[in-house]
């Protein structure tokens, strides 16, 4: 079992990010997602520095893969994810399907990102034919729609060509609009949100009037209230997860990755945080947290 | 530019078509439409009934088989696709890869369009649905007027936008914000907020409380109206501040972009609300087949009548409409 760091999905300074990245390059992670996935203002990094990153990654042993956009909506956007799908070196996830026909064009293998509409047999053949090698199940999946779906005669004959990942630990992203929730909850229109997201690298929660987490606003993008936290059912992913994402959080990510590590075959079970859930995973609501 | 109103019935299809509807759009009752609720859509009988009256008026019947497949029940989406072919569909409105994949090579005579489900929101990706022979894509309700401006100028695809209903303001088709809070959502059960998770209580003081799964999605004073409780249209704590953090409960209304529609060739206005009595179905299709006409005959002296907006706001959630994110400052 494979482990993974998704893209970055809060917009942190430039010195964050690197510190981040030197951290992951000492870590024991394999793959490193890299790249903007949230919304195009966001250019503390640009394309030339995630490059930058990209090598210095691969150099220390990891695998890197650029991850693009996931709602994509200007011209410009387009521009920019042709700048990834053209890398020439790296491996691309795309998470939105207009990146492939750019990543085709160069016959780019290529990730099908969990906000890639994938929820059958027969879909995933099709992105397999079109160059997809690992697939990261959408996140409101359960262990077992994974589980049904890959026994299916037409993805189980071909099991050995493409890898399985799954979205494993942090706030889910749940929802994607052309509005901005962040700008909004400090009265700014979206054209004039000096970039707010910046003061908020862990997002912002929001509460029922009764005090529950329900959501964490995260610019365009609304994640669960609940940071998803499958470290307690690695075992019953063997055979079928090749690869577990962890999705960089400020703190205690690179902790979390040895707990993982430690728990594959069960043996070191964590106890979960109050604001931890589990239930997609387990076909329940996901903000339900399931105890063993 | 077509008028393509909803359907949840025969009644409401019938509606449609005697005040002005140039298309109808119906689901089946099962889980491989995007509104599978309680009492609504129609059977194999219906839905052949339903073609024949469409097609005696010389207009068209869309069949939404816009979920996407289970593993285990493909089955299910290729037999929807069977039927609605067999009972006369003149169009289907379809999300799902191998839905398309399996429509587009068993019937390559049928007309095909890309539901907003299927989130198309750029260029790229309306080019990547092309190779399932798709004739039209029907936008999502996240873009502005100027991002439908530039996809309209840069694609040869009939495009299709919707006009008037309730507001989706997350991308369609991604968003999981239902299952996360009931484990039932549009992509896997067709459906968003479902009703069934749906709860009120009523507490001493005559505030009324509406919960989703038991999550306390809203209160009401007394004097306020009460609305549905459509998980992203709650009253949420941010800060210190308690509003509706997402969106407030309004209906989208573009009447006012009729002539910018028209002007970018836009193929089709689409009216949300399958779930609507025949009642509501009537009155809207009325106006907006007014408004079409108007907007059709002379683009450059439209007007938005107000009566038009007198009868829409009274069909609207909260009373109250938006141009949502065509318009800038919505965002």
């Amino acid at each position: 079992m494979k482990f993974s760091l998704g893209a970055i999905q809060y917009f942190w300074p430039k010195q964050v990010v690197d510190n981040f990245y030197q951290q992951a390059a000492e870590s024991s992670v394999d793959i490193v997602y890299l790249g903007e996935t949230v919304c195009s203002k966001r250019r503390e990094l640009k394309f030339e520095d995630y490059m930058a990153i990209a090598h210095m990654l691969r150099e220390a042993g990891k695998q890197v893969c650029l991850s693009t956009m996931t709602l994509l909506e200007a011209p410009s956007e387009l521009r920019e994810l042709r700048k990834y799908c053209d890398n020439g070196e790296f491996l691309v996830e795309a998470n939105d399907v207009g990146a492939i026909p750019y990543l085709q064009e160069h016959k780019v293998p290529f990730v099908a990102g969990a906000a890639i509409n994938c929820y059958n047999q027969h879909t995933l053949r099709k992105l397999m034919s079109l160059g997809m090698n690992r697939w990261v199940m959408p996140v409101e999946l359960s262990r077992e729609w994974l589980a049904n779906l890959l026994q299916q005669p037409m993805v189980h004959d071909v099991r050995d060509c493409f890898e399985v990942e799954v979205f494993a630990l942090g706030h889910m992203p749940l929802a994607w609009s052309g509005r901005c929730f962040t700008a909004r909850s400090e009265n700014r229109p979206k054209d004039q949100c000096e970039l707010v997201c910046i003061n908020y690298p862990e997002g912002r929660p929001v509460t029922s009037q009764e005090g529950q987490q329900v959501f964490v606003l995260n610019g365009i993008q609304t994640q669960s209230g609940s940071r998803y936290n499958l470290v307690n059912q690695l075992p019953n992913m063997d055979g079928l997860v090749d690869v577990v994402r962890l999705s960089p959080q400020l703190v205690g990510t690179f902790d979390w990755l040895e707990k993982f590590r430690a728990n594959v075959a069960g043996g070191a079970p964590q106890r979960l945080d109050k604001n931890d859930s589990n239930g997609y995973w387990l076909a329940l609501a996901g903000l339900v947290q399931q105890l063993d | 530019m077509e008028l393509l109103c909803p359907a949840g019935s025969m009644p409401a299809l019938k509606a449609a078509i005697e005040h002005g509807a140039d298309a109808v759009y119906v689901g089946l009752k099962d889980e491989t439409n995007a509104r599978h609720f309680a009492g609504l859509n129609l059977d194999q009988a219906g839905l052949t009934e339903a073609a024949r009256y469409v097609h005696q008026h010389g207009k068209k019947l869309h069949v939404a088989i816009n979920t996407f497949a289970h593993a285990d029940t493909f089955e299910n989406w290729r037999r929807a696709v069977d039927m609605a072919v067999k009972a006369g569909a003149d169009v289907l409105i379809l999300a799902d890869m191998a839905v398309l994949a399996y429509a587009a090579d068993r019937y390559p005579k049928v007309e095909l369009h890309l539901s907003v489900q299927a989130s198309a929101t750029n260029a790229a990706a309306i080019e990547f649905y092309k190779q399932f022979g798709v004739s039209r894509v029907v936008l999502p309700r996240v873009l502005s007027m100027n991002q439908v401006r530039a996809i309209a100028r840069t694609t040869d695809i009939e495009l299709e936008v919707f006009a008037f209903g309730s507001l989706c303001i997350m991308a369609e088709g991604r968003c999981y914000l239902s299952s996360y809070m009931t484990g039932e959502s549009p992509n896997t059960a067709g459906a968003c907020s479902p009703a069934k998770f749906v709860r009120w209580d009523e507490a001493d003081d005559g505030t009324l409380e509406s919960r989703l799964n038991n999550i306390l999605i809203d209160r009401f004073a007394p004097n306020e109206t009460a609305g549905y409780p459509t998980l992203c249209k709650g009253r949420f704590k941010v800060g210190d501040d308690t509003y509706h953090a997402l969106e407030e409960p309004t209906s989208l209304n573009t009447l006012s972009l009729l002539p910018e529609l028209y002007k970018e060739g836009i193929a089709s206005l689409k009216i949300e609300g399958r779930q609507r009595s025949p009642a509501y179905v009537a009155q809207i299709t009325q106006v907006w087949r007014q408004a079409i006409d108007a907007v059709m005959a002379n683009p450059a002296q439209f007007t938005v009548q107000e009566q038009w907006d007198h009868v829409l706001a009274g069909l609207s959630e909260g009373s109250q409409t938006t141009l949502g994110a065509y318009h800038r400052k919505w965002k």
